[in-house]
């Protein structure tokens, strides 16, 4: 990092007799305009890599009843707490089965999506709709429309397939389906991005070849996805990771659906405990990198070259 | 849950050979896979519009405890949601927010994207990790930290705080929209204006400005939809007189219980409404796959 607000320091201020440096310099690329960087690369240095070393600091400077017991007691206080070390496991049975569904179910439907017909637009356009909706908005819906008496419980009676209400709000279910509703949009879209870049043409000359459906999508179609799959999987799965306000207002944020990121909060805003609360901040950035970091190394020994498509 | 793949497999597999799109549109129509398919996105499009539905419907009802729909529809829920939580004043700052995010990241973003692709030098790799790391690193994660930063510099609860925390997702997706924007005008162009005799102000101004004033569009709305609708960030860093409209819709549904259902659902509306305007002016501009695909690398 020093290297780069460094670099551009001597091609800043050229001295008439060294312009024999500043031509070396340009040759590799480095001459005034990379001046241009410097705004916004300040601004990201400033509020997201200060904050964070800031907070990486703080997190070995244990406060409150913490203190005065080593410089990993704020870590050791989470770790040894078994409700809050449990919101990891949480996080994860919720994450994973999320990202899992969102990116299972996009397969087939941006496969079937690849034909044109009439109305793609339109529901490519519908798709969107819960992504911009937000989460907040989102789990306001899900409270009523799945909520006891809701519509979707109300359908479930008039067909008689339950007795009683079905709970689907205010436990596990509401936030699984709020990561869904919000989650799978974006996966779709993701997938069917991807899908789209790899050329027919591939397709077609394994049915000449006498490939079946089956035999062309296993062998042909889903390698050739498959990198794309997993990136898809991390982001949605960074979705679902960091879930928020849908745990607080359609979970159980004191027991079934207590995630990381609502521990993280309560000691940081609610018990001002920032030291802590950091500490978890730390811990679920490193979760969720070694979650990428295993999806990146699946990823890296697959084919990720040429799809003969537009990418 | 990949039923729909693994399902249609005694149906022979039709359009083997060139055919004709018409032919082939209609064989994949008759698979039983493909219903399954279609039943899937039907399903999820049925309960996607009953959330929202349910939403409109009860802002417009006086009372519905029970039962399909709303005992009698008012308008009063608007006017009520209007005082009760001082819609006006959250709106104001929603706009004064979304607007001053959407700039500043503009100001600084463009002529980084501008360096990025025009430019090749020793540590490129790591700023672009440095600017995609906001991006992947999920909000609530860095918000912590930054929240006590900005709490430390007496910043945190006025409305400079949270447009500095705004930033930085924005910042990094302006530099990330823009790159492949700025990549595709051929620098040719800037040498031959250069040739002429134009010189660099002219050169910003009457070639590159008018060709990425496209880009700077799509990248701008791209960032306003996001900044209107971020929650973790501005939730974190607001103070009572600098909550946006999702950051006190959250504080309403969460107090729940001292206020009417119906005027918490007025003010979801006034949200969803906003957010629709904005979505549809977006779309006008970007293409909906590019609204997610783009971000990445």
């Amino acid at each position: 990092m020093s290297t780069l607000t460094g670099t551009p320091a001597p091609a800043a201020a050229p001295a008439p007799d060294r312009t024999a440096l500043r031509h070396r310099l340009a040759e590799r690329g480095v001459d005034r305009t990379l001046l241009l960087l410097l705004p916004g690369l300040v601004a990201v240095i400033a509020l997201f890599l200060y904050p964070f070393i800031y907070g990486l600091g703080l997190s070995f400077q244990p406060q409150g009843a913490n203190a005065g017991h080593g410089v990993f007691a704020s870590y050791r206080a989470f770790f040894s707490d078994r409700f809050a070390r449990g919101s990891i496991g949480t996080t994860f049975d919720l994450a994973l089965p999320a990202a899992l569904l969102n990116v299972g179910f996009a397969v087939p439907i941006s496969y079937r999506m690849r034909a044109q017909f009439r109305g793609k637009r339109l529901l490519l356009t519908i798709l969107v709709v819960p992504i911009t909706l937000g989460t907040v908005l989102t789990a306001e819906g899900i409270l009523e429309y799945f909520g006891p008496v809701g519509w979707f419980n109300s359908t479930l009676e008039w067909l008689h397939l339950t007795d009683g209400p079905v709970t689907l709000v205010d436990n596990y279910w509401g936030v699984l389906l709020s990561l869904i509703i919000s989650g799978f949009p974006f996966a779709f879209l993701l997938t069917h991005s991807y899908l789209s870049g790899i050329h027919p043409s591939l397709e077609k000359a394994a049915a000449t070849l006498g490939a079946g459906w089956w035999q062309r999508f296993r062998h042909v179609t889903f390698p050739l996805l498959l990198p794309g799959l997993l990136t898809t999987f991390c982001l949605t799965f960074v979705l679902a990771f960091t879930v928020f306000p849908s745990a607080m207002m359609v979970g159980d944020p004191d027991g079934r659906t207590h995630v990381i990121s609502i521990e993280a909060y309560e000691q940081a805003l609610q018990k001002f405990n920032y030291s802590q609360g950091c500490a978890i901040a730390m811990v679920m950035t490193a979760l969720m990198f070694a979650v990428i970091g295993v999806a990146m190394a699946l990823r890296s020994r697959l084919y990720t070259g040429s799809t003969g498509g537009k990418g | 849950m990949s039923a729909a793949i693994v399902d249609p497999g005694p149906v022979p597999a039709p359009g083997t050979g060139p055919r004709d799109t018409a032919v082939r549109r209609r064989a994949v129509a008759l698979r039983p896979g493909a219903w399954l398919v279609w039943a899937v996105v039907g399903f999820f499009l049925i309960n996607l519009f009953g959330v929202i539905a349910t939403v409109v419907l009860d802002s417009f009802g006086r009372t519905w405890f029970a039962g399909w729909l709303p005992k009698g529809y008012t308008g009063s829920n608007y006017s009520d949601a209007w005082h009760e939580f001082s819609l006006g004043q959250v709106m104001t700052v929603t706009f004064e927010l979304s607007f001053l995010v959407v700039g500043i990241s503009l100001v600084l973003g463009v002529p980084a994207a501008y360096a990025l692709a025009r430019r090749d030098f020793p540590g490129k790799k790591a700023v672009m990790l440095l600017f995609v790391l906001p991006i992947l690193v999920p909000p609530i994660a860095y918000g912590i930290p930054l929240a006590t930063v900005l709490y430390k510099f007496h910043l945190a609860g006025s409305l400079t705080g949270v447009v500095l925390a705004n930033l930085v997702p924005s910042v990094p997706f302006v530099v990330y929209t823009m790159t492949p924007f700025i990549e595709q005008v051929d620098p040719r162009l800037e040498a031959a204006a250069r040739m002429c005799g134009a010189p660099t102000r002219a050169v910003l101004a009457r070639i590159i400005a008018p060709l990425l004033l496209p880009g700077m569009l799509a990248a701008g709305i791209l960032v306003l939809v996001r900044t209107f609708g971020m929650f973790e960030l501005t939730f974190l860093t607001a103070g009572p007189t600098s909550q946006t409209l999702v950051v006190s819709l959250f504080s309403a549904v969460f107090s729940a219980g001292i206020r009417s259902a119906q005027s918490v659902d007025a003010m979801a509306v006034v949200y969803t409404g906003s957010m629709l305007v904005l979505l549809v002016v977006a779309l006008r501009f970007v293409n909906p796959t590019q609204l997610v695909a783009r971000t990445r690398d």
